[in-house]
């Protein structure tokens, strides 16, 4: 059953300088047990899901669509309503949340501030909660009288995640929760966030711009580009043979040690990533595709199937229709 | 006398531009605000703590560790931004000089990239006037091939990648994408000809998809101009794409130093070897990861530095081999291997594997 149904989703911001169509037509589903792995260069819109997701986003952020987490219709909701469905069933971990931390609250009292409010429990069973929290991210319960500056960045976000777990919700999202952290620390804070998704059966979109990270944690991969998703599918298949040419030049900034093609040629993508106040025509992926044809600026690509349970927005994919002047 | 050992490869080195000998530096003790308020006194931090590289001419060099293991610090010193407090640099043979204007012309020779570009840039100078910036400290090189300002700086900005030059001159920072920076950033750099030049993770703060573009950028430089590189880096994937050598550093000591090929596929150091666990690899069958925070340089174990987390001592196989007692209680430097494969640990004497 998936704890998250994302159909059509789009958002605009609403700015001075105009709207600005951030996420374009995007369709997400993430299964009870599940880890999907969203990924893309910063700007394409992965942030915004994620808030629209929680109902972060600015008030006059115009969205469309229908998001269903755990059965509830997210952008009808109450405001009331909305409030216990934070937390309760989906609660988010963020880069740089850490730096979010009220720096002269005690730790345990953190973690307690949403048992209290959504957990209808006294303070006593949240104080033993918040204490089990902590050793199921791996700190010891004395930490609970901790102040934040007494913790190293990697512990912070341990906390976030204790915090995000804290009422039990259906749906983690992860976004970009280990960009800022050291090599081994994040590598720890990974197998912390697999090892919980795992016992816990927790439903996780992971989100980050480092599609290696996926590979290790995702079931399934999406890959995001101009506010909308262009390939789709398991996450070794997608990692190993992608199918798109975007997702082929993310996956080329990640050569495994020992694969001699990428000795001494390190290999990347030219140009840079559309603003979405100027999406180019077409396939928004042309300007900088390596494979474009004549076609590719006039005609807009849908996730054909590109394979076994897997959809590219690539006129080259298998079921991409015939366009004059393309091969597959 | 039997058979000559063969000698090492050090035609393919080429000849050493810069060699840092013994470099150590210390930080005074600083506390936190808050251990501050309660009354903490902080102990000295030894950031480096005798680091030995030679960078060759026109060769890469990757120098790679977690964070606060002192890249940086030793990044910093070879600029000469700071002094050190023991050991030697020197460029060509020549000891660096101690006094600014001593460093003067060194400093023209040396260029550093930094991580961060958008902070590296002044955001209220356009770029052209950021990269003539060097030209107008250090002077434009006279000569039968003179050129001026204004030439060396659209040839410098287009050997960064940014072309037409004349289409960026007066653009300010704000208006570049994160790669554009970088790029502006190696054209000051490369604006007064540098023989050298110093990268700290130049690429961290890129997004993954244009990383490739500004590590072929330096590449590129190392083959027209003969530039040398250090570059230093936590990601040893990185390495793998642009490194010759690879030098791994754990608390300030490099701890394993040797042909990126070596170190990097067939590393003898455990430290090397963890540090290698966690590179991310598709379908990664669960290697361990070594646990705990960064060491702390106010704190240097006694013993091989490592000890507290080496995983060849937590598993007991330290102990069974007989070399535990020299783990945990002798200091040791690195030792070579084979030419050119140098590495700090007791295992390597028995011929074992980490
Ligand atoms: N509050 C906002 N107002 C206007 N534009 C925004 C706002 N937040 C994000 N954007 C724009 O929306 C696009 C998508 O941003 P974001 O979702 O943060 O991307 P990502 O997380 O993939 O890096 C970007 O072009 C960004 O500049
Ligand atoms: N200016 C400074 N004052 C005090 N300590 C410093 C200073 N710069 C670096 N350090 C300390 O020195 C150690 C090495 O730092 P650094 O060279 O920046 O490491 P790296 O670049 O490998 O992350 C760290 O413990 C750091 O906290
Ligand atoms: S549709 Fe054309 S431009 Fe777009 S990714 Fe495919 S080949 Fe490239
Ligand atoms: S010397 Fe001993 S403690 Fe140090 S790395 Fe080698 S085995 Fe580990
Ligand atoms: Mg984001
Ligand atoms: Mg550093």
């Amino acid at each position: 059953m998936s704890v998250l149904s994302v159909r059509d989703l789009g958002i605009e911001y609403q700015t001075t300088g105009g709207g600005v169509p951030a996420v374009r037509g995007v369709d997400l589903e993430v299964d009870r047990g599940e880890v999907l792995g969203l990924a893309g260069e910063s700007g394409c819109g992965k942030s915004t899901i994620a808030g629209a997701i929680l109902r972060l986003l600015p008030v006059k952020t115009r969205i469309t669509g229908r998001i269903e987490l755990d059965g509830n219709d997210i952008l009808e909701l109450t405001p009331g309503k909305l409030r216990a469905v934070r937390w309760t069933a989906g609660s988010i971990v963020f880069q740089g949340a850490m730096h979010a931390m009220n720096p002269v609250q005690r730790i345990g009292e953190q973690i307690m501030e949403p048992i209290l409010v959504h957990g209808q429990s006294g303070e006593r069973e949240a104080r033993i909660r918040a204490g089990t929290l902590l050793e199921q991210v791996g700190l010891p319960t004395r930490r609970l009288d901790d102040y934040p500056h007494e913790l190293s960045g990697g512990q912070k976000q341990r906390i976030m995640i204790a915090m995000a777990l804290a009422c039990s919700p259906s749906l983690i999202v992860a976004d970009e929760p280990t960009t800022a952290l050291d090599v081994m620390v994040q590598a720890q804070v990974l197998q912390l966030l697999r090892t919980l998704q795992h016992d816990l059966g927790l439903a996780l979109l992971f989100i980050t711009h480092d599609l290696s990270v996926l590979v290790e944690v995702a079931d399934r991969l999406a890959i995001m580009y101009a506010g909308k998703i262009v390939e789709q599918g398991g996450a070794e298949a997608v990692f190993h043979s992608p199918a798109h040419p975007y997702t082929k030049a993310l996956a080329a900034a990640f050569p495994a040690i020992g694969d001699m093609r990428f000795r001494g040629r390190p290999s990347g993508l030219g140009g840079d990533p559309p603003d979405p106040q100027q999406i180019p025509s077409g396939c928004p992926f042309h300007p900088r595709c390596a494979e474009v044809t004549p076609a590719c600026s006039s005609v807009t690509p849908e996730l054909w199937t590109a394979g076994p349970a897997r959809l590219a927005a690539c006129v080259h994919v298998s079921g991409a229709p015939a366009l004059e002047g393309v091969s597959r | 006398m039997s058979d000559p050992q063969p000698e090492p490869d050090v035609a393919e080195l080429g000849v050493p531009v810069v060699e840092v000998e013994r470099l150590e530096v210390n930080f005074k003790g600083r506390v936190g605000f808050f251990a501050g308020l309660l009354g903490r006194k902080g102990s000295d931090a030894k950031a480096v703590d005798g680091v030995s590289i030679t960078l060759h001419e026109g060769e890469v060099l990757a120098l790679a560790g977690e964070s606060g293991c002192g890249k940086t610090t030793t990044a910093r010193a070879i600029m000469g931004l700071l002094i050190p407090d023991a050991g030697t640099i020197r460029y060509r043979g020549e000891p660096l000089a101690r006094s600014r204007r001593g460093l003067r012309g060194y400093r023209r020779q040396v260029q550093m990239v930094f991580q961060d570009p958008t902070a590296a840039l002044n955001p209220r100078q356009t770029i052209y006037e950021i990269v003539a910036e060097g030209l107008r400290i250090h002077g434009v090189p006279g000569g039968p091939d003179a050129k001026t300002e204004d030439e060396l700086v659209a040839r410098a900005l287009s050997r960064a990648g940014l072309r037409p030059p004349e289409r960026f001159y007066l653009l300010y920072p704000h208006e570049l994408s994160g790669g554009q920076r970088q790029r502006v950033v190696i054209a000051g750099a490369l604006v007064v000809d540098p023989s050298v030049i110093v990268a700290d993770e130049p690429v961290s703060n890129l997004d993954a998809s244009v990383r490739g573009e500004i590590l072929a950028l330096l590449m590129k430089l190392r083959e027209e101009f003969r530039i040398s590189i250090l570059i230093v880096t936590h990601d040893l994937g990185l390495a793998w794409t642009v490194a010759d050598r690879v030098a791994v550093m754990y608390l300030g000591r490099v701890v394993e130093v040797g042909p990126a090929e070596e170190v990097l596929q067939r590393p003898k150091h455990p430290y090397t070897k963890a540090l290698l666990n966690v590179v991310p690899e598709a379908g990664g069958t669960e290697r361990p990861i070594l646990q705990g925070e960064p060491p702390d340089p106010t704190r240097i174990p006694k013993g091989c530095r490592f000890h507290p987390r080496c995983p060849v001592v937590a598993s007991g196989r330290a102990e069974r081999i007989g070399i535990l007692n020299r783990c945990v209680g002798e200091d040791l430097a690195l030792e070579e291997l084979a030419p050119g494969h140098d590495v700090a640990c007791y295992l390597t004497g028995l011929g074992e594997e980490p």
